[in-house]
């Protein structure tokens, strides 16, 4: 059999000089803080913060400085070899770093966003125990994270899934004390086993097939292998896909994950982690361009969790859960951009920056309020805040505009760019495509719009004794600072330097789109059906009192939706129950079959034994006649044998 | 001369002390069937030994006469033991060793 090196990388793949010889540091550098913080235990109390924050932010500071010499880089991809990882008959994986322009804008969201993070921790962990762990934890989390969209093949991606993996079931049962935190980490990490099998096996049928695992050698040859083979790596990908960015059906874990602390839900569950199933789908690009079916599933995942998301984010009171709803949601946009193919890959990963900064934002803006109302998440008991929270009204406030796609600032832009992406199929798919992402932008609007009407406005509702206050400066500062994200980022990517020229060597030039609705038509149309969303949310919500407690008698729409359409009911009726009968049934046939049969077998031989042990009588006369009986037969025998 | 009249003398001692043995219950009996069981065979051996004008049954039934000696003064010991713990030299008595 041919073997066929592991390790083939194209040409136009540079090996990486100078500074970009040097982009391990960016997975170093927050892999030391890690160490150092959970291996110098409470010694580093008094500064681990600081040395966790400067871990990242120095990540940060080089990635900038990366991005720049690459893009003085002929074709702006550069290999950076580093050591050989397994080698062990023909698998030999080499680990490596490919900094090419996905990875970079990727590297720039974790590490610019992990940072503002870091420094609004500071603040939001200051009275907590525990502070140091956290923060070990969250640089363990970026590292993780910058190893998942750095690696150059998918094993390492697959190193840093696991990583990130472990990282968010480490935050989200942060609090282990409280049972709630620890079965959400619990459900989130098996949720998430389910789809990294998927992963895992599609790696496997990747080695099988190519003999190797480098995005170089799988990508470059995608087109060599038999479309049904391809589907199923498709389709495998995309189980790991959906388990990590809590796509339907895998969505249930994600709005649980809040749990965890607000810093963490804004960097693991809104802005990075959860993306990495976008980036999975769009770094295996070659693969989804030779399998319709594939993509097809992708599209179709996309658009039923950007529903469910936004249908489930109307009902809920729990402010974080309201978010985390909203952001399965959009990530369903993402995936349903990257399902549409070259048209929308640009434009998902666009939505996808933005979305991480106004997310991020609103998640720290939530944090903000819990932090001023007791830990209270409850929005029947906020309203009326505006006020006494200046800035973090004004920096929720424009997350909020961002998010509803209020025309020129983030979200406009790069939800638009996928409607008109879903349109321009210009075929019966694409106008429904089109109609269920309008109808997700009239949702979200009005689901954002009650949120921000019971939080923010409105009479107070206050509990007794809760004195609402403004947080300190090292939480508001980067929530200005992603507050201005939400207001530029999204003309920065689209109109003043398109993220599509940035990405042209991942993805190809883009061709000029023929569209089919003029995109003034298709802006104007979801501006009117969001400001429709802003106008149902103030008939229905803003207009009246808002009651203390969520009313009892709703309609069966409001019912499933708070249940989150009976998503937990399906996944313990159709998994959990089955499973249970299986383990019984296991249980039953062990202890019965294979512990029966072994116990039984022993008791035979001691039974036996000692049925045989009555012979012993101790009577001399006996043993003597048994001699006497067996020498007769021995004599006999012997007789015998010689005389016939 | 036969052999015929010294194996079926030999035979019926054997038999007589096989049969001695296994029936009766006096220890010091017992032993003595043994011996006679012995001896019996003892008797066998220098038929034999005659018959084919060569000494080596004569020599095995030496050996076994030491040996008998020996077992006489082991077992002897052991019947009087018994008997002084027991009071009685019955072998059916001495029966502790068992299952």
């Amino acid at each position: 059999m041919e073997t066929i090196s592991a390790e083939v990388l194209p040409s136009e793949v540079l090996p990486a000089e100078g500074l970009l010889g040097l982009s391990w540091l960016l997975i170093a550098l927050p892999l030391a803080g890690a160490a150092v913080l959970l291996l110098g235990g409470r010694r580093t109390d008094r500064w681990g913060h600081l040395l966790g924050t400067a871990t990242v932010v120095g990540a940060f500071l080089l990635a900038v400085l990366c991005t720049f010499s690459l893009a003085d880089v002929e074709g702006r991809s550069v290999d950076v070899d580093l050591f050989t990882f397994i080698s062990t008959g023909e698998l030999d994986v080499r680990a490596g770093l490919l900094y090419d322009p996905l990875s970079a804008v990727f590297v720039l969201l974790i590490t610019g966003v992990g940072s503002l993070i870091h420094v609004y921790s500071i603040g939001y962990m200051a009275h907590d125990p525990a502070r140091r762990r956290f923060f070990a934890y969250l640089n363990l989390f970026v590292a993780a994270m910058l190893l998942l969209v750095l690696g150059n093949s998918f094993v390492a991606l697959y190193v840093g899934w696991e990583g990130v993996g472990l990282a968010s079931y480490l935050l989200i049962a942060f609090w282990y004390t409280r049972p709630a935190a620890a079965t959400a980490a619990k459900k989130a990490f098996i949720m998430n086993r389910v789809g990294d099998v998927g992963l895992a096996l599609a790696i496997f049928i990747m080695f099988a097939q190519l003999g190797t695992t480098s995005y170089a050698g799988v990508l470059g040859s995608a087109g060599t292998l038999a479309g049904g083979t391809l589907t199923a790596i498709g389709l495998l990908l995309l189980l790991g896909a959906c388990g990590k960015s809590g796509q339907f059906p895998l969505q249930a874990w994600l709005p649980d994950a809040m749990e965890g602390p607000t810093p963490v839900s804004a960097l693991i569950h809104a802005a990075t982690m959860v993306t990495a199933g976008v980036y999975l789908i769009a770094r295996s690009a070659p693969i989804y361009d030779e399998t319709p079916t594939a993509r097809t599933v992708v599209l179709a995942v996309g658009a039923i969790t950007l529903l469910i998301g936004a249908i489930a984010g109307c009902a809920f009171d729990d402010i974080k859960k309201v978010l985390a709803y909203s952001t399965v949601s959009q990530i369903g946009y993402m995936f349903l951009a990257v399902g549409l193919g070259p048209a929308g890959y640009v434009a998902g990963l666009a939505h996808l920056l933005t979305h991480g900064f106004f997310k991020a934002g609103l998640f720290l803006g939530a944090g903000s309020v819990m932090h001023a109302m007791d830990d209270s998440v409850d929005m029947r008991r906020f309203g009326g805040l505006w006020r006494k929270l200046p800035i973090t009204f004004a920096t929720f406030g424009l997350g909020y505009l961002a998010l509803i796609g209020f025309p020129f600032l983030s979200g406009f832009y790069t939800k638009d760019a996928i409607i008109e992406a879903a349109l321009d199929r210009d075929d019966a798919w694409g106008w429904v495509l089109g109609g269920v992402a309008v109808l997700g932008a009239g949702l979200t609007a009005f689901y954002m719009t009650r949120l921000m009407l019971m939080t923010f406005f409105g009479r107070a509702r206050w509990e007794d004794g809760v004195h609402p206050h403004e947080s300190p400066t090292v939480m508001t500062a980067p929530m200005v600072v992603l507050s201005l994200g939400s207001i530029g980022a999204g003309f920065l990517l689209v109109q003043a330097f398109p993220l599509a020229d940035w990405l042209e060597p991942v993805f190809g030039e883009e061709a000029e789109a023929a569209h089919v609705v003029a995109p003034l038509t298709v802006g104007l149309v979801v501006t009117g059906v969001m400001l429709l969303g802003v106008l149902a949310a103030w008939l229905f919500v803003g207009r009246r009192e808002v009651p203390v407690t969520a009313p009892v008698r709703v309609s069966p729409v409001t019912r499933a939706a708070r249940n989150a359409l009976y998503a937990d009911t399906i996944n313990e009726s159709l998994v959990m129950r089955p499973g249970q009968w299986l383990t019984r049934a296991l249980v039953w046939v062990d202890n019965r079959g294979v512990d029966g049969a072994v116990n039984g077998l022993a008791a035979g031989l001691g039974g036996s034994s000692s049925r045989l042990g009555r012979t012993q009588t101790g009577f001399v006369r006996s043993y003597a006649l048994g001699m006497l009986g067996g020498a007769v037969l021995v004599a006999g025998a012997l007789l015998a044998v010689t005389s016939g | 001369m036969t052999l015929t009249y010294y194996l079926v003398l030999a035979a019926i001692l054997f038999t007589i002390g096989a049969v001695g043995v296994l029936v009766r219950r006096n220890a010091i009996v017992v032993f003595m069937c043994v011996e006679l069981m012995l001896n019996a065979v003892n008797l066998t051996l220098i038929t034999f030994a005659r018959s084919t004008g060569t000494v080596d049954g004569q020599i095995i039934a030496l050996f076994v006469m030491v040996v008998a000696a020996a077992e006489v003064v082991i077992g002897l010991a052991i019947i009087m033991s018994i008997y002084r713990t027991r009071r009685s030299a019955s072998v059916d008595d001495a029966n502790l060793l068992k299952y």
